[in-house]
């Protein structure tokens, strides 16, 4: 990134030249207004100068110039709202295809999941030109993850998931801030993303034979908390589950995504699916939210029976651990609570 | 200033010009004091509704446990106490001394009565280890979401009972110059009678509200 | 005015009886029921905060020099930022012009001996000081450190600081404010003189009015939800605390529901300043009346339904978020009008720059970048990425403190001769007007742009690129503190040494002019009628021919 002096940020992806655009068209009309309104309390101040022989005139009601420039105001800051929000609704879901990396945010570090394995703390490495959706967790209060060169800031609430996407544009390295004031470290909780060409970011994400996969990650601890115990067996399958829709027992039906993931790892009983009993145990307290985001990763992979499989197929389903990861090395440091 | 009006609440204070104004001033005084009530109690309100619609389950078990004959029987007499203090001021218009007193202490009786109530329904959860942050037992609701339900229970019925003292404190100061003459004789001012009815009103409109709302969750 | 020289025989030098030499006990003055005494009370213990608060606030500048820690550690620092921010909001800008001018004015203006209700405006300030003692006690134990904006669950559930004294604290400060506000909403309603319509009102009552609604309508829901923060913090049931169940979302939507329309409290009365300003040294009646009286009104109404734009980034809906933005812009316009207005009242005018006016041309021209930089924030896309760094900090700096702190200064110096009957220092007073804008815009005007570059606010060590921003900002702020400390030593001055001023010294119109400098103590010796316009300017004869 650039550690000298600057007036005005890199712009690094899709979006940064939208928001700049955006920005400049609302500094020129900040600029008219401005030198508008100075230059005539300039020009009235010397024009109209208390000096002998000069006298106030006078000034009747004006009723329409006054409604003139309120709806001539009000026009021009209506441009405004329709340029941002035509601009924020386009660019408010990531695309189809888009990388996904999950984030979780702690008192005072920022700790990223790639889903092949690698892990890093503070640092984010992408590769140009992708597309990347960042889903973000909390681990304790309200976090901000902020990379001003993209132009994207998402408040990390805990309890809850939080999306955000972005598309580099230019190899480079740029700052990562928290933007949400979390305690004594606050200011210490930064980082840095780096953007690589496709080629070093292949190479970077291979840099580490020892990683576990996100799934392999999942997989394991579905064996360790004995998930698999009941689920397949007196529990809903979770084979081909992720983004069906559920029939509960209230008669409501409701979308499978992380959320109803999250929450049904964390609190069973807030959603009883149709013709179950309510008897899962609660796993609140008991689960970090990364091993939350690798059980989830985990169970999105399964597909249906009709569905194709996955190149590796999982071995939680057939209920024993993993004993090589996905380049076929033997595991020596099996994912454990971290 | 004539030794036995100086305990009187002022016939005309230095800054009105005449008695009409006065009156104008107190009312609207009230009412706007009222309407900042009503944002005040809207807050818990707001919060009540998001955690109702978020947990329709456990809210319905927690308006079981509460004490409906306790809710019911405190409307009744907080709808008797309002009719009395509206009394109370027709009388004090009308500078009918003695009814005035009966009305007064009448709804000031009925007040203690709510109170009273409320204090057994207290005890009966304190009994049933139903308070938060002091001995609310963990095995009534694993979710630990009952919890949630009775600690809007308990503040927002605790917020209008200290209402209700300080309106039965007001209906004591009332009665205390009513008893004096004070709002009977000619040319009296009763515009405290008035206002203090109409924060009385209030107390129990929000009573009217709270019992449905926690006591009757289906 | 006669001017003693030591050759002519004094004459018999009678000061008339008024407010403030009725009586000098300290009894008098701490018992006293008499609206302008308040105000003077209100003055004082305002003034101590602001320079508490500015304490606060050249340290954490001084620290800010360099973009490691050098003076203070990272738990002081984010102590220094919250003890700022809870001062000049709670304890300096909310009160400041209403409980001061609009405490004084307010009955003047309108013809009335007092307030509606003497008693409960003594009550106010008295809940003003135990609010503010709450907080001194608070600073003395070791201060807090959640920012001024008490997010859970950090403030609930992870600090060990002084949440809930300073939430008490805070909370009995709201019940001054809205005893104040109930007080000059009741009496603007019953105690006008004769022929005081509501359209023959003086702007100054219009604007106050409308920050009145708001003290009244909004300040209740902070109360509630600081109680709730109290009660989480200590019963941990779970209402804003995620790892108990709850919401921490639920919390900002409270919060903000009151501190949005707040930031109308601080704005609304300089309004109201700046129109009796600037009608008075332009000799003119001001341009658009209604427009500008319901303009007030239009802000204090739309303030209540924009409050989401504080949480574009927090996770609220798409909907939610489009809903925010629109109406933000659209409580923009009435201010826009307001400013057109004033402009146009220069027009044809015969204007001189006196000292009040010199900060009024200064809090337009700062307005204006205040609000044009608020569309900026309330367009969605800009918003995110300039949401909690210094660009925000820069906005409601402009606002707070280009607007609101240069419309005060202006009010005061407008006033001080009725208040006190005496005059102050032309040049000495125009030069800090024109330090205090100049300061301003150096302290200022880089954070806007170290903002869009990407730096956070409450930062205690930062990025090593922002930091000539940085001490730019901290040079602006070391002229800004000469500017406001002038004031306060030639106005003190003034007090004891300035020459009288008469009843009148700027010829304004407005009935608070027609009384002797100080006012005696009920005012008007008759209640006045009247029957014409609050700015009839156009009537007197010319001066200096």
């Amino acid at each position: 990134m650039n550690r000298t002096f600057q007036l005005f940020p890199d712009a690094a992806s899709r979006m940064s030249h939208q928001v700049d655009h955006l920005f400049w068209y609302l500094m020129l009309w900040s600029a008219l207004l401005t030198v508008g309104v100075a230059g005539l309390i300039l020009t009235f101040a010397v024009r109209y100068r208390a000096r002998p022989g000069h006298r106030q005139g006078f000034l009747g009601p004006h009723h329409a110039l006054e409604w003139t420039w309120t709806f001539a105001t009000l026009a021009i800051f209506l441009s405004f709202f329709f340029w941002g929000a035509d601009l924020y609704i386009g660019e408010s879901a990531a695309p189809a295809g888009a990388m996904e990396i999950h984030v979780v945010g702690k008192q005072w570090m920022w700790k990223i999941q790639h889903p092949e394995g690698r892990r890093e703390i503070n640092e984010l490495h992408v590769p140009v030109n992708r597309p990347v959706k960042l889903i973000l967790a909390s681990q304790d209060v309200i976090h901000g993850f902020y990379v001003p060169a993209f132009r994207i800031k998402q408040d990390v609430v805990p309890g809850r998931y939080a999306n955000t996407w972005f598309q580099p544009t230019r190899p480079g390295t740029y700052h990562l801030f928290c933007s949400q004031y979390c305690g004594t470290e606050h200011s210490a909780m930064t980082g840095t993303v780096y953007v690589l060409e496709p080629a070093d970011y292949a190479a970077w994400l291979a840099g580490m034979p020892t990683a576990v996969s996100e799934v392999q990650a999942g997989a394991q601890l579905f064996v360790q908390y004995s998930c698999h115990t009941c689920h397949g067996q007196q529990a809903p399958t979770l084979a081909g589950l992720y983004m069906s829709r559920v029939p509960l027992s209230d008669g409501s039906t409701v979308l499978a995504d992380e959320a109803y993931l999250r929450e049904s790892i964390l609190y069973p009983a807030a959603k009883i699916v149709a013709g179950y009993p309510p008897i899962m145990p609660s796993y609140h307290n008991q689960l970090s939210e990364e091993q939350l985001f690798a059980l989830i990763a985990y169970i999105k992979a399964l597909r249906g029976a009709s569905a194709t499989q996955p190149a590796t197929t999982p071995p939680g389903l057939v209920g024993e651990p993993p004993t090589t990861n996905p380049t076929g090395n033997p595991i020596t440091n099996p994912q454990g609570i971290p | 200033m004539p030794e036995a009006a100086r305990h009187l609440p002022p016939t005309l204070a230095m800054q009105f010009e005449d008695p009409l104004q006065q009156h104008e001033a107190s009312t609207l005084g009230m009412w706007t004091f009222l309407a900042t009530e009503i944002l005040f109690f809207g807050g818990l309100f707001v919060s009540y509704t998001v955690f109702r619609l978020a947990y329709p389950e456990t809210w319905h078990t927690g308006s079981h446990h509460l004490l409906e004959w306790a809710g019911a029987t405190n409307t009744g007499v907080l709808l008797a106490s309002s009719l009395a203090v509206a009394l109370a001021v027709h009388f004090a218009e009308h500078q009918r001394r003695t009814a005035l007193l009966l009305s007064l202490a009448s709804a000031l009786l009925l007040g203690f009565v709510f109170l009273g109530i409320k204090g057994i329904e207290y005890h009966s959860e304190y009994m049933e280890q139903l308070v938060p942050g002091i001995n609310f037992n963990p095995a009534h609701d694993p979710s630990g979401r009952l919890q949630l339900f009775f600690f809007f229970y308990f503040v927002m019925t605790a917020l209008h009972a200290l209402h209700m003292l300080v309106g039965i404190g007001l209906l004591g100061f009332l009665l205390y110059h009513a008893g004096r003459g004070h709002f009977t004789v000619p040319g009296a001012n009763t515009n405290a009678v008035e206002i203090i009815g109409l924060y009385w009103h209030f107390v129990d409109c929000v009573w009217i509200f709270l019992f449905p709302l926690l006591y009757l969750v289906r | 005015m006669t001017l003693l020289t030591p050759s002519s025989p004094a004459p018999a030098l009678v000061v008339p009886e008024n407010y403030l030499n009725e009586s000098f006990s300290l009894r008098s003055w701490l018992l006293t029921t008499d609206h302008k005494r308040i105000a003077i009370l209100y003055m004082l213990s305002i003034t101590f905060f602001f320079a508490l608060g500015g304490l606060a606030a050249t340290l954490m500048r001084l620290e800010l020099l360099t973009p490691h820690s050098t003076m203070v550690s990272d738990d002081t620092y984010n102590k220094l930022f919250t003890i700022h921010g809870v001062i000049m909001v709670w304890l300096f800008l909310i009160p400041s012009i209403p409980t001061t001018l609009g405490n004084f004015l307010i009955p003047m203006m309108i013809g009335a001996r007092d307030l509606a209700f003497p008693r409960l405006n003594l009550l106010s300030w008295y809940l003003f000081m135990i609010g503010g003692t709450f907080i001194l006690v608070m600073l003395l134990f070791g201060g807090v450190d959640t920012g001024w904006t008490f997010y859970p669950p950090l403030s609930t559930s992870r600090v060990h600081t002084y949440v809930i004294l300073t939430a008490a604290g805070v909370f009995v400060t709201g019940f001054s404010s809205i005893a104040t506000g109930l007080n000059f909403i009741v009496t603007v309603h019953t105690m006008r003189c004769p022929g005081m319509t509501w359209h023959r009102l003086p702007l100054f009552i219009w604007s106050h009015y409308a920050t009145s609604i708001v003290l009244v309508m909004a300040t209740p829901v902070l109360a509630i939800t600081l109680a709730l923060i109290a009660v989480e913090r200590i019963f941990h049931v779970g209402i804003f605390d995620p790892a108990y169940g709850g919401d921490p979302i639920l919390f900002e939507h409270l919060f903000w529901f009151y501190s949005h329309p707040a930031v109308y409290i601080m704005i609304l009365p300089s309004f109201a300043v700046v129109s009796e300003i600037i009608t008075c040294f332009s000799r003119k009646n001001i341009f658009g009346y209604a427009f500008v009286a319901y303009a007030s009104i239009s802000i204090a109404l739309i303030g209540f339904l924009v409050w989401g734009h504080h949480m574009f980034v927090s996770g609220q809906s798409t909907y939610a978020g489009l809903t925010f933005s629109l109406l933000s812009f659209l409580v923009a316009v009435p201010s826009a009008i307001k400013v057109f207005n004033w402009t146009a009242t220069l027009y044809k005018g015969s204007i001189t720059f006196q000292t009040p006016m010199l900060y009024i041309l200064g809090f337009i021209g700062l307005f204006t970048v205040g609000g044009l930089t608020g569309l900026f924030l309330a367009a969605l896309p800009i918003d995110v990425h300039v949401n909690n760094t210094y660009f925000i900090v820069a906005h409601f700096h402009y606002i707070m403190v280009g607007g609101a702190v240069m419309a005060y200064l202006g009010g005061i110096h407008f006033w001080f001769p009725k208040m006190f009957g005496k005059l102050f220092p032309t040049w000495l007073s125009q030069l800090a007007a024109i330090t205090i804008f100049l300061g301003f815009n150096l302290t200022f005007f880089p954070q806007f742009v170290v903002g869009y570059l990407g730096m956070p606010r409450r930062y205690h060590h930062y990025a090593p690129e922002f930091q000539i921003y940085n001490v730019l900002s901290t040079a602006g702020a070391s002229i800004l503190l000469v500017g406001y400390v002038l004031p306060l030593i030639y106005l003190l001055w003034a007090m004891r040494y300035g020459p009288a001023a008469g009843p009148n010294p700027w010829r304004a119109t407005g009935l608070e002019w027609q009384t002797p400098s100080p006012p005696p103590t009920h005012n008007f010796e008759h209640i006045p009628i009247v029957a014409r316009g609050p700015y009839d300017y156009l009537e007197e004869k010319p001066q200096n021919a």
